[in-house]
């Protein structure tokens, strides 16, 4: 693993009325393992379905049932570990996470606590500026999820419902590399499209498939990068974690909220405690949940219904070599095919755009295609509030617009006309263009002709152009308007220039 | 015939093969000595009618000349097995009127080997006991009496009401689980034989969980014939059980030929250990003569870490069962207080306290202390080493050897209440046991003799993992040898 960055920008310091601060953070994300069944039983993951459906009776708890791994969840947690590029520990186990709680039904979750299938790896973050960092995954270990309890349907009684009791979850721990909320908004979409790259995740935050917790702690102006030479914790503040931090946009939000909240405190003379906190997104805040010295005592120990989970060496590799282009090996592609590191980590965030993009740039210039792309189709999507996938016109429709704006057929305008077209009223672009007399002209005849006619008109502008060759611009603009925009603009240039003995550079 | 319930599993089925009994004639014998032995208080559940028409199915079976290896034999039933439609309770107010939707894979196996249920049996609440005292029913009595005397004795635990029922003729065998004792012990004081197979052997799906890496269901029965009828069916690999093993089944009534000569028989030093009673070391000393006389080579082996077993066995089984015992919660079935609650928590503890006895209770507790942060390393961690351990004298033991004899009990059975006011003398009960259940290696009890008073005592013999076919013919040259045919006086039966 390569050392991340660790050079501080000013632009991560924070004004205090004391001094300068930093703030460091920390990621536990749980990502939902996508596959059928759960991690221990063989009831079905859907979700959406009626309360406590899909509950075997291992996930309701009852006596003498026992777990029984689920080897798709356990390929998944490797394929996931493999595109983080961490260490696959071929040798783990599963402990048992003791607490009670109505929609735990064991009475403890099975979860992997000091040896997990997962240990260190790495994540590349794409910043705004074009900047890329990197941030370091501490491990990645297979737990349970629990059932989820229901407040709301009773006035004094609370219901169950344990469709989700037992569906896998990765745990994905990152090591606190991470400055600033942008760059926490930045980890969670990077592994979010990883996850969605690999298959192993739908990283669906709505649906609660991919749900955070982050850890912030902040300390003096200097701090972190004493903590990253000699790895010693006591150069950073003491962490508060928080909990339910479902969205993008509330990550940056709860970081920049607690950053000042801690900064507030220890500038009062106080000291920050540590302790859970829940953000509540309504009022913006986050609020205290439990001290450390609340916390549960879990009392892990390896659960004995399970063996030690012994993975196979050929099996792992097998994974890794079916592993898909994930979206740093896409990017840093694409920017050998001439794209800008910014239009490439655009087009790599998703990967139906990144194979959309494909399909579209299939034979045409490939910064062409990504300008098509990013200025005309998702500007038009976004108008719509339309996905990629859900896009009215198709890849190789649009392949087919540019490439007949790169071969000349038509011309730039006239292609975002036909896009308009083919946008709302369906059809292949190439038979538009035939139908409706689309095609540029690039016949010299008839760019003449054009040409006569607009000197014809307009004597005086003869002059004009003559001491002021930069007014050739008008009469290209003249032409293109007397053939009805189909004119080929190079070939009505070159024309201009020999008719009215213009020098080379106009 | 009129004593049909006293025939062997053996005997019985060689009858019903032969067409010289029905099953039906069979399991009506054996009911109505349920029936007729309910003060021995064995069975918590009764299932005659469903043993009327397992035994009805059986005969249409076996007049067409099919059937599996126990067709039409009527047995008895820990009630820690969940068998579908039929109560489960663990021995336990916690599991209140509990009937599991589904079968545990042990008893499956035996009712697709074509066995009749009697009845589910009464036992130490959630197994924890070596005397039935502990049970929600009340304690089970032991047939055996000493002589003379008409104090009730405790039949051994916690498979104490299976223990009972084979010893009594209530049925012909029965299942036990054993964790650190629970069916060679009661076998021991109850003049039966009782087997705990390797860790592995036999399911642990659908049998209530007490410490999941101890647990091992296995036979008790009257002869050790019966035993290796009785594993046969038993024993399969589970694919709904991660830590069953897939290992063929043999057939280990064969296993039972060609005697021991030559067989190498370990005693292991460090269990002559001081406060036993002479009759033991005695009928232990005899144990190895009468194996010596048939063949065997008798070897000194030294089990250096012994002493440890006990101390670790009561981290390892309660730090486990505090665990395995936290779905009992009240929420989703089973017993739930009735007091009025006021949050989720004094839910918990009203329905737990009501439900759970102080046994129960005393082994939560330590196990939750020993797993608690600051004495997990301690406690729970330094008692995983050791079980490494003694798993490792055993493994160097029977490289000098094929199988180890020791005595089962460190004596015979003790009256009801004389050690319920001392957890620690009971626990002592195991201090043969727990050892096996620590290495998960086969042990196996064998009625040897009697004690001076008339009480029975038994001999343990230990073999190497998924080795129980030498530790049944080491046991049936003990059984052979000892000529055990002492029955106990038939003073519990009413009209």
């Amino acid at each position: 693993m390569s050392a991340p960055e660790t050079k501080s920008m000013p632009s991560k310091l924070i004004k205090g009325q004391t001094g300068d601060w930093e703030i460091v953070i920390g990621m536990e994300v749980h990502a939902q393992v996508l596959s059928k069944s759960k991690l221990f039983s063989g009831a079905s993951t859907e979700f959406g379905a009626e309360p406590n459906s899909q509950v075997s009776f291992i996930d309701a708890g009852m006596p003498g049932m026992l777990p029984v791994i689920n080897e798709k969840c356990v390929e998944q947690a490797v394929r996931t570990g493999l595109g983080l590029k961490a260490k696959i520990n071929l040798s783990s186990i599963f402990d048992r996470k003791n607490y009670f709680y109505p929609d735990l039904p064991q009475g403890y979750q099975i979860s992997q606590y000091k040896n997990p299938i997962v240990g260190e790896g790495e994540v590349t973050i794409d910043l705004k500026d074009g900047e890329s960092r990197l941030v370091g995954i501490e491990r990645l270990h297979l737990e349970q999820d629990a059932g989820k309890s229901l407040h709301d349907q009773h006035p004094d009684s609370s219901y169950v419902d344990l469709n989700r009791s037992g569906i896998a979850l990765m745990e994905i721990v990152t090591k606190p590399h991470m400055r600033t909320s942008e760059e926490a908004a930045a980890f969670l979409r990077k592994l979010r499209a990883i996850v969605r790259y690999l298959g192993t995740c739908d990283g669906n935050m709505d649906e609660g498939s991919m749900r955070a917790d982050v850890n912030v702690s902040v300390c003096r102006a200097g701090g972190y990068e004493k903590f990253r030479e000699s790895g010693d914790f006591k150069h950073l503040g003491t962490r508060c974690e928080i909990k339910n931090v479902n969205s993008m946009r509330f990550i940056a939000q709860a970081v920049e909220f607690e950053a000042r909240r801690q900064i507030e405190i220890i500038e009062g003379g106080g000291s920050i405690r540590q302790e859970t906190r829940l953000y509540d997104s309504r009022q913006g805040e986050t609020r205290s949940m439990r001290s450390k010295e609340e916390a549960h005592d879990y009392r892990y120990f390896p659960d004995p219904d399970l063996l030690p989970l012994e993975l196979d060496a050929d099996w792992v590799a097998g994974i890794q070599k079916s592993l898909p282009e994930l979206p740093d090996e896409k990017k840093s592609r694409f920017m050998g095919l001439g794209l800008s590191a910014y239009d490439a980590s655009v087009l790599v965030a998703e990967r139906e755009l990144a194979d959309y993009y494909e399909e579209l740039a299939k034979g045409v210039d490939a910064k062409a295609a990504a300008n098509w792309l990013n200025n005309e189709i998702l500007g038009r999507l976004n108008r719509d509030g339309l996905s990629i996938v859900q896009s009215p016109v198709s890849a190789a429709a649009n392949n087919a617009i540019v490439a007949m704006i790169s071969d000349k057929t038509i011309s730039g305008k006239i292609a975002k006309d036909l896009l308009d077209i083919v946008w709302s009223e369906g059809g292949d672009p190439r038979a538009i263009v035939e139908a409706r007399g689309l095609r540029q002209v690039t016949d010299t005849g008839a760019i003449d002709a054009a040409i006569e006619a607009v000197i014809a008109a307009n004597p005086e502008k003869v002059e004009e152009v003559k001491a002021k060759p930069k007014l050739a611009a008008w009469f290209v603009g003249q032409v293109m308007k007397q053939t009805g925009g189909k004119a080929n603009p190079a070939a009505v240039n070159a024309a201009l220039k020999l008719r009215l003995n213009l020098p080379d550079e106009g | 015939m009129s004593d049909l319930n006293s025939m062997t599993l053996a005997e019985a089925r060689d009858a019903l093969k032969a067409k010289k009994l029905s099953s039906t004639e069979l399991t009506t014998a054996l009911v109505r000595s349920v029936e007729q032995s309910r003060g021995l208080n064995a069975f918590v559940t009764e299932t005659p009618d469903r043993a009327m028409a397992m035994a009805a199915a059986s005969d249409a079976r076996l007049a067409k000349g099919e059937g599996g290896a126990l067709e039409g034999l009527p047995l008895a039933i820990k009630d820690l097995f969940c068998t579908k439609g039929v109560k489960t309770t663990a021995g336990s107010r916690i599991l209140g009127n509990f009937v599991p939707p589904y079968e545990s894979t042990v008893t499956q196996n035996l009712w697709n080997a074509g066995a009749v249920m009697l009845g589910k049996t009464n036992m130490d609440e959630f197994a924890m006991g070596s005397s039935n005292e502990t049970s929600a029913a009340g304690p089970v009595f032991n047939p055996w009496r000493a002589k003379n005397s008409n104090a009730n004795l405790v039949p051994g635990g916690s498979s104490g009401g299976s223990a009972a029922a084979v010893s009594g003729d209530l049925c012909l065998a029965a299942t036990g689980t054993d964790t650190g004792g629970s069916i060679r012990q009661p076998a021991a004081v109850t003049g039966t034989v009782g087997l705990k197979p390797t860790y592995g052997r036999c399911s642990r799906f659908g049998i209530v969980a007490f410490a999941s890496s101890l647990d091992q269901a296995g036979p008790m029965t009257k002869t050790v014939r019966d035993a290796a009828i009785m594993l046969g069916s038993m024993a399969s690999v589970d694919a709904k059980d991660s830590t069953s093993v897939d290992v063929p089944v043999p057939d280990y009534e064969k296993l039972l030929e060609g005697g021991i000569k030559g067989l190498k028989v370990g005693i292991p030093k460090e269990y002559r250990i001081d406060g036993v009673p002479a009759d033991i070391g005695g009928l232990w000393d005899k144990g190895a003569a009468w194996l010596k006389a048939q063949g065997a080579e008798i070897v000194e082996v030294s089990l250096p870490h012994t002493k440890y077993a006990l101390p670790t066995y009561y981290i390892v089984a309660p730090a486990e069962a505090s665990s395995n015992l936290a779905r009992y919660d009240g929420v989703r079935f089973g017993h739930r207080t009735s007091d009025s609650i006021h949050d989720i928590t004094e839910l918990y503890e009203k329905s737990r306290a009501e439900g759970f006895g102080a046994e129960v209770q005393r082994r939560i507790l330590i196990g939750t202390y020993v797993l608690s942060a600051g004495y997990y390393d301690a406690y729970y961690a330094r008692a995983q080493k050791l079980r490494t351990l003694i798993k490792r004298d055993f493994d160097k033991a029977f490289e000098s050897c094929d199988v180890l004899l020791t005595p089962a009990t460190p004596g015979p059975a003790f009256g009801v209440g004389e050690k319920t006011s001392d957890p620690v003398s009971m626990y002592l009960n195991d201090v043969f046991t727990v050892t096996v259940n620590l290495a998960g290696l086969p042990g196996l009890s064998v009625p040897a003799g009697l004690t001076d008073n008339g009480l029975p005592l038994g001999l343990q013999l230990i073999g190497k993992a998924f080795d129980e076919g030498t530790v049944l013919r080491a046991g049936l040259a003990i059984e052979q040898a000892a000529d055990f045919r002492h029955k106990p006086a038939n003073w519990w039966r009413s009209a």
